[in-house]
């Protein structure tokens, strides 16, 4: 009883702030400009089929990449000392603190033709690489803006591993490759599931990084969703419709992931 | 000593500056089950983990075998381990948990079944293969954790406390159990307790510790009944320890009397501690006695009362069948055989100074 009331806050608060959106965003989906009832927005977004494939590969590859550093990164890190680890854990939050658009627009002037990186290829010599305005700075961009996102939650279901468990496995036989595969990364998976999502979603729907990395040559979904509420061809209706599949397919995805890490502890957030 | 499986030599063990284990000298005969006994933190679970190879000690060898096994890996040692906390598995169902062990060997698959559903069985858990560790109960856990290590067939299996989390009812079923357990498989156990009566039920030999030095090792009735010194005689069952001068060879003054007892060897009129178990102190007519004393308190314990005899020199503890009236006075009076001398412990480093005859069990 008392629980329920403590709850009343929350709920209302999501009703507010989750709910209304939500609904308001299907009715815009389904309604055109005049407000009757439509299937059109849907029908008419064949054409963004593109752009759609681009931003989920682009947020597939920088999700991967964050995967890749993340889970050694976050493995080693498990191992140290108690002191290193907050050393470690407080330098990958730092960029963090930073605001977001000043960080982007720092990449922007290292990748630039004549920014930072390729001076230090001319440096060594090698020769120089257009990056910027390409898919591979909006991957970079997304990866170093999302990086954290993955490391934290595998760092904190590795760290919670107990000792003895690790133990037991050697115990009965198991060397460290095996006590990796058999015990290691089972138990981490939860962290490994969440991660992927808190790094996915964000880098399927950003446009500031595509933006100001991509120089607009490429546009995601994030840019085509904000050109309809904020830009020049203003349709909110096609907005919320392409929103709405968006969330879609993101749902499906986190389905089929959470269904291949099921029977695992704590399942993943969402 | 021709069965023996496992010595552990000068094993010393330091954390930073802390001596955990101060010079080790211990050997574990082939299928017994030993008990190494001791408050917390004397350093039970650092020698069950030198044995495992979990822990390598500062300094001193592990052989097993004959062989010197030091820097042996735990995985490739032939012992397991039933840990404190169980240490489950919890992403794996519990067949998958007992044959853990037995997939990382490569077993053939039919055999692995037979041989997981014959371990549970064992322990007393037939048709729980499919269900999850998370849903079972204290108790369960410990026996998956028991078929878990034994399924694998070890020389030696180590158990550190594994009954401490149950209630006591479960305990002593468990107790029983396992030593059954231990018969039926015929390994060697090496048991780790800081209970006293549970060392005493299970054990061929016990292994008494304290503070890094090992006390007394023994079978249950010798550390019973001649305990070694004041810590074994206190740490194992209750006792009186009274403070007494040896007069001479077989003549020993303690409570205002001086009694013939069974000892001798000691300096002429060296100061000792006499131990007196609360069972051996006879209850008498106050002037038939050895001492006098007044009853203090008396408490039924079921089998026998206990009592406080408050005496000039001492409150001394007694146990018996007979009721006495808090107030009344009366006589108690010792045969030789029940007093027990124990030199005392030198002022400085009491607990340091290693037993030089450590193995009197083998005697
Ligand atoms: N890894 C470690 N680092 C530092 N001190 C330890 C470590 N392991 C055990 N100790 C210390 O060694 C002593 C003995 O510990 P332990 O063997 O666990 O005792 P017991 O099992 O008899 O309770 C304790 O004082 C404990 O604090
Ligand atoms: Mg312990």
């Amino acid at each position: 009883m008392n629980k329920k009331g403590l709850s009343t806050p929350y709920v209302i608060w999501m009703a507010i702030f989750v709910v209304a959106p939500l609904i308001l965003v299907v009715v815009y989906a389904f309604t055109s400009k005049s407000g009757g009832f439509t299937f059109e927005n849907f029908s008419g977004m064949l054409q963004y089929a593109g752009i759609f494939s681009n931003s989920f590969l682009l947020a597939i590859i920088a999700t991967a990449i964050c995967l890749a550093i993340g889970y050694p990164l976050s493995y080693f890190l498990a191992k140290e000392s108690a002191t290193i680890r907050k050393v470690a854990m407080i330098f990958i939050m730092l960029p963090m603190w930073m605001n977001f658009l000043l960080r982007t627009y720092a990449w922007m002037s290292i990748l630039e033709d004549t920014g930072l990186f390729n001076r230090l290829l001319a440096l060594l010599g090698l020769p120089t690489l257009h990056i910027i305005n390409t898919n591979a700075a909006v991957v970079i961009g997304m990866v170093y803006n999302f990086l954290p996102f993955m490391i934290l939650p595998i760092f904190s279901v590795i760290e919670k591993i107990d000792r003895s468990v690790i133990e037991a496995a050697q115990d009965l036989g198991a060397n460290s490759v095996m006590v990796f595969k058999r015990v290691i990364f089972p138990l981490s998976l939860p962290g490994v599931l969440s991660g992927i999502t808190m790094v996915f979603i964000p880098a399927v729907s950003t446009f500031v990084i595509s933006k100001l990395l991509g120089g607009g040559m490429t546009w995601l979904l994030g840019d085509l969703i904000e050109n309809q509420f904020l830009g020049n061809v203003y349709n909110p209706h096609l907005g919320s419709a392409i929103s709405l599949v968006m969330m879609i397919i993101v749902m499906i995805c986190m389905a089929v992931m959470n269904r291949f890490g099921e029977g695992e502890e704590g399942a993943v957030v969402l | 000593m021709s069965n023996e499986l496992i010595r552990l030599k000068d094993c010393f063990m330091a954390f930073d500056d802390q001596v955990v284990l101060n010079s080790i000298n211990l050997y574990i005969k082939d299928r017994e089950f030993l008990t190494l006994l001791g408050p917390s933190g004397c350093g039970k679970t650092t020698t069950l983990r030198i044995i495992g190879g979990f822990q390598k000690p500062t300094s001193g060898s592990v052989f097993f075998d004959g062989v010197r096994i030091n820097d042996v890996p735990p995985h490739k040692r032939r012992i397991n381990t039933v840990f404190q906390k169980y240490a489950l598995f919890s992403h794996m169902n519990v067949f998958e948990n007992v044959a853990f062990g037995l997939r990382i060997a490569k077993l053939p698959k039919a055999e692995i079944k037979r041989r997981v559903t014959e371990t549970l069985k064992l322990v007393n858990l037939p048709g729980f293969e499919k269900r999850s560790v998370n849903s079972l109960s204290g108790g369960q856990q410990q026996r998956i954790a028991i078929a878990r290590a034994i399924v694998n067939r070890p020389q030696v299996l180590l158990l550190d406390e594994p009954l401490g989390a149950l209630d006591l009812k479960l305990r002593k079923e468990m107790q029983i159990e396992l030593k059954k357990i231990q018969q039926q498989v015929g390994i060697t156990f090496v048991y780790v307790t800081h209970d006293q009566e549970e060392a005493l039920t299970m054990s061929d030999t016990i292994v008494v510790m304290n503070q890094g030095n090992i006390q007394q090792i023994g079978t249950p009735t010798d550390i019973y009944n001649e305990p070694k010194n004041a810590f074994v005689a206190s740490f194992i069952g209750e006792s009186n320890i009274i403070d007494g001068i040896m007069n001479e060879d077989y003549m020993v003054t303690f409570a205002g009397h001086t009694f013939r007892c069974l000892d001798s060897g000691f300096a002429q009129n060296e100061l000792v501690d006499v131990v007196v178990r609360p069972e051996d102190l006879h209850i008498c007519a106050p002037e038939e006695g050895h001492i006098r004393g007044v009853v203090e308190s008396i408490v039924f314990k079921g089998v026998h009362y206990e009592m406080i005899v408050r005496t000039p020199a001492f409150p001394f503890l007694v146990q018996s069948t007979l009721h006495r009236a808090v107030g009344q006075e009366i006589g108690l009076s010792l045969t030789p055989d029940d007093i027990h001398i124990m030199r005392k412990p030198k002022q400085k480093d009491a607990q340091a100074a290693p037993l030089p005859d450590a193995q009197a069990a083998d005697a």
